[in-house]
């Protein structure tokens, strides 16, 4: 484990290469010498707006139509992609906004509270290309964020396996050297935009010895779509978020040139942990915007509806279930500027980043559970906006537990050796519990 | 042709704001209250835009009169495509009561200085519904005019406009320099892109006080009261029509 800690701490290229693309973005939108703000400057304000203004125009009117169909948002990204409001993370000399997780954070709530069906693919594309960003060479950032930047594409990150998802450590896909190609095989599942995408990110197993450490083993590939071999499952149908694509993939024999690597051997888990920092933020905020548009939609109609000669809105329980919507999505929504700020400011957010997560899923399951109720019958069926919302939040819980165990592991890897073993028996504990 | 093209933006209160008077009766809430840019003016500066996308323009000068936050307004018609801006200085309260003959004559006197061949504001503001501004300055300049444009096409020196008018849609022909406002059904105003959000930032405004330009900005009207429309009052039932006259009769409405 003593490893483990020097690795993370100390100055790998990897760690360098955070830093240097941090400390980029910290540049823009730090106001250290200020000290505290809880105001947008004004860039960042009109970046907002703009959001904001495509969200409720675009994407909220046709969100039931395309979680009714399953049809994947092409319209939609492709306008988004014409405004700049994807591709965040891609430096500006390939052609991206490169702008910091902040703005990132502005944009996806607003997005969310659009449809977090829609917002998916677009984060997930931004998931897909930040170890790129930050670990790849000057060929793989021209080749495959300057294609992304030129045209409406999309790609994926595929990581998670049918035998495990929050255990990143025991994928299973392998990557066997042969000359001046890696045959990949293996099979990754739950992948968000498998079917669309035009390269995916691959996190594969590189060195076959059981004793060998988790962050020595894995390496990081860019995967074309075209690939032969890469075989794209069924469009599984999830519970919500049904615009969003989610498949398992296929690899069989699959060669990708070793040109494809990003970093080298063994660099892989470290790049794929790094990534879910950069991105962690926004994946709560999308849900902060949900739990926005859920007490937005649930106000509305308590002051419409009467019951017993007032509006509902005048019941004590109903205003007591709105001041707890509002009261917790101030606070998620802090919590997710917060952590965003810190990945900006080029330090490693993983413990605000798992934060703003675990309590934005949470935050978002209860104010569209609240939403259905005080919609009442109207709640429960499929034509108003609320049956939507509570869809949606089905997704949520799942990304929570990822989460909270990448911040443990964090805060183990920190504790001094001595403290190893309770460490691990004090996560492992706490982890089970969320894990019902 | 290259014009180079000066556009106002009034920054106002949001359309979307439900608009509550002071209790003091002097005016409205505007503290803490959601402003934007006029809406008439929005599709000012796309018509602007699309111009020089065209190539008929090659600069445009977005201009703005009134407090500090007068240049969020410029950042978002820099953001759609205006080349710098100018922003007028007035607070407190000479903003108040500043009319529209005191931006014309701004308008006037910076045509003058930076050479503009174009003009073009929005019809009115939806603030104070004046639509006077584009007309008074084409008068200070002495320049013809063509308002409510629902239609602009530029052709050799001059423009062809059409002109939504109660009676239907009238098509005049005006030289240049000439001053237009634009009516609702010009254009439909694009969404600022993010890369020229960011770009936006690099854009020079220019900061003037209204002595700069020679205007006297003292006060020519004062403000009595601000009220509320009256409350709707409840209607009557009556029997039948004869009833219905009677009582208009008596009200005095007939």
């Amino acid at each position: 484990m003593a490893h483990f800690v020097k690795s993370i701490v100390g100055p790998s290229s990897l760690h360098r290469c955070f830093m240097l693309t941090s400390r980029r973005f910290a540049s823009k939108s730090s106001q250290s010498s200020a000290g505290f703000s809880f105001e947008p400057n004004a860039e960042q304000l009109e970046i907002q707006l703009l959001a904001r203004k495509f969200a409720r125009e675009e994407i909220l009117p046709v969100a039931a139509q395309y979680d009714k169909t399953g049809e994947f948002p092409w319209d939609i990204i492709k306008k988004a992609h014409g405004l700049g409001l994807i591709n965040h993370h891609i430096p500006q000399e390939f052609g991206g906004s490169e702008i910091g997780s902040l703005e990132s954070v502005l944009i996806f709530e607003e997005f969310g509270y659009g449809c977090c069906g829609i917002a998916t693919p677009m984060d997930v594309n931004n998931l897909g290309q930040i170890p790129v960003v930050v670990a790849g060479n000057k060929e793989q950032k021209k080749k495959y964020l300057g294609r992304m930047a030129e045209e409406p594409l999309v790609c994926s990150y595929a990581v998670t396996e049918p035998g495990g998802g929050s255990d990143v450590a025991s994928l299973k896909t392998k990557a066997e050297k042969k000359g001046d190609h890696y045959v990949l095989n293996g099979q990754k599942m739950w992948i968000t935009n498998a079917g669309h995408a035009n390269w995916y990110f691959v996190l594969a197993r590189t060195n076959l010895d059981p004793k060998a450490p988790p962050h020595k083993s894995l390496t990081g590939f860019i995967v074309d779509r075209d690939t032969p071999g890469v075989i794209p499952g069924r469009k599984e149908i999830n519970m919500g978020q049904r615009a969003s694509d989610t498949r398992g993939v296929t690899f069989e024999d699959v060669l990708v040139p070793k040109e494809n690597v990003l970093i080298g051997e063994g660099a892989g888990f470290k790049i794929a942990m790094g990534a879910f920092d950069r991105t962690r933020p926004t994946v709560a905020s999308t849900s902060v915007g949900l739990a926005q548009r859920a007490l937005d939609e649930a106000t509305k109609y308590a002051m419409e509806r009467y019951t017993f000669g007032v509006p509902i809105a005048k019941h004590q329980l109903i205003m007591n279930m709105l001041a707890e919507m509002a009261i917790n999505v101030e606070v998620v929504r802090l919590a997710c500027i917060r952590a965003a700020w810190e990945s900006d400011q080029g330090r490693r957010n993983t413990y605000y980043a798992s934060i703003a997560k675990a309590m934005a899923a949470d935050v978002a399951n209860k104010c569209a559970t609240d939403a259905v109720q005080i919609f009442g019958g109207n709640g429960y069926n499929t034509d108003t906006n609320s049956a939507f919302d509570y869809c949606q939040r089905a997704f949520d819980p799942f990304l929570k537990s990822f989460l909270v165990i990448s911040g443990f592991c964090f805060l183990s890897s920190c504790l001094n050796e001595n403290f190893q073993n309770t460490a691990k028996k004090v996560s492992f504990t706490v982890l089970s519990i969320f894990k019902k | 042709m290259s014009l180079r093209i000066l556009v106002g933006c009034k920054r106002v209160i949001d359309y979307a704001v439900k608009i509550r008077v002071k209790p003091d009766k002097s005016g409205v809430i505007t503290e803490g209250v959601k402003h934007s840019m006029n809406p008439f003016d929005e599709i000012a500066i796309e018509e602007a835009v699309r111009m020089k996308e065209k190539k008929i323009a090659k600069e445009i000068v977005a201009f703005s009169c009134g407090p500090t936050q007068c240049q969020e307004t410029l950042r978002t018609a820099l953001a759609m495509g205006a080349d710098r801006g100018i922003h007028v200085e007035v607070s407190g309260p000479e903003y108040e009561t500043l009319q529209p003959l005191h931006i014309s004559k701004m308008l006037a006197k910076l045509a003058k200085d930076e050479q503009i061949d174009l003009i073009i504001v929005g019809k009115q503001a939806i603030d104070d519904d004046c639509n006077q501004t584009a007309q008074m300055t084409a008068a200070l300049l002495g320049w013809p005019q063509a308002t409510s444009a629902s239609k602009i096409e530029a052709k050799d020196g001059s423009l062809q406009v059409v002109r939504e008018i109660d009676g239907g849609l009238e098509t005049i022909k005006v030289k240049l320099p000439s001053v237009v406002s634009a009516d609702l059904r010009l254009n439909e105003p694009r969404y600022a892109t993010l890369p020229n959000i960011m770009k936006a930032k690099k854009k020079p405004i220019k900061k003037l006080a209204p002595k700069d330009l020679g205007i006297d900005v003292s006060p020519r009207i004062q403000v009595v009261t601000v009220e509320e429309p009256p409350v709707r009052q409840a209607g009557a039932k009556v029997e039948n029509v004869d009833a219905v006259v009677e009582k208009l009769k008596a009200l005095g409405h007939a």
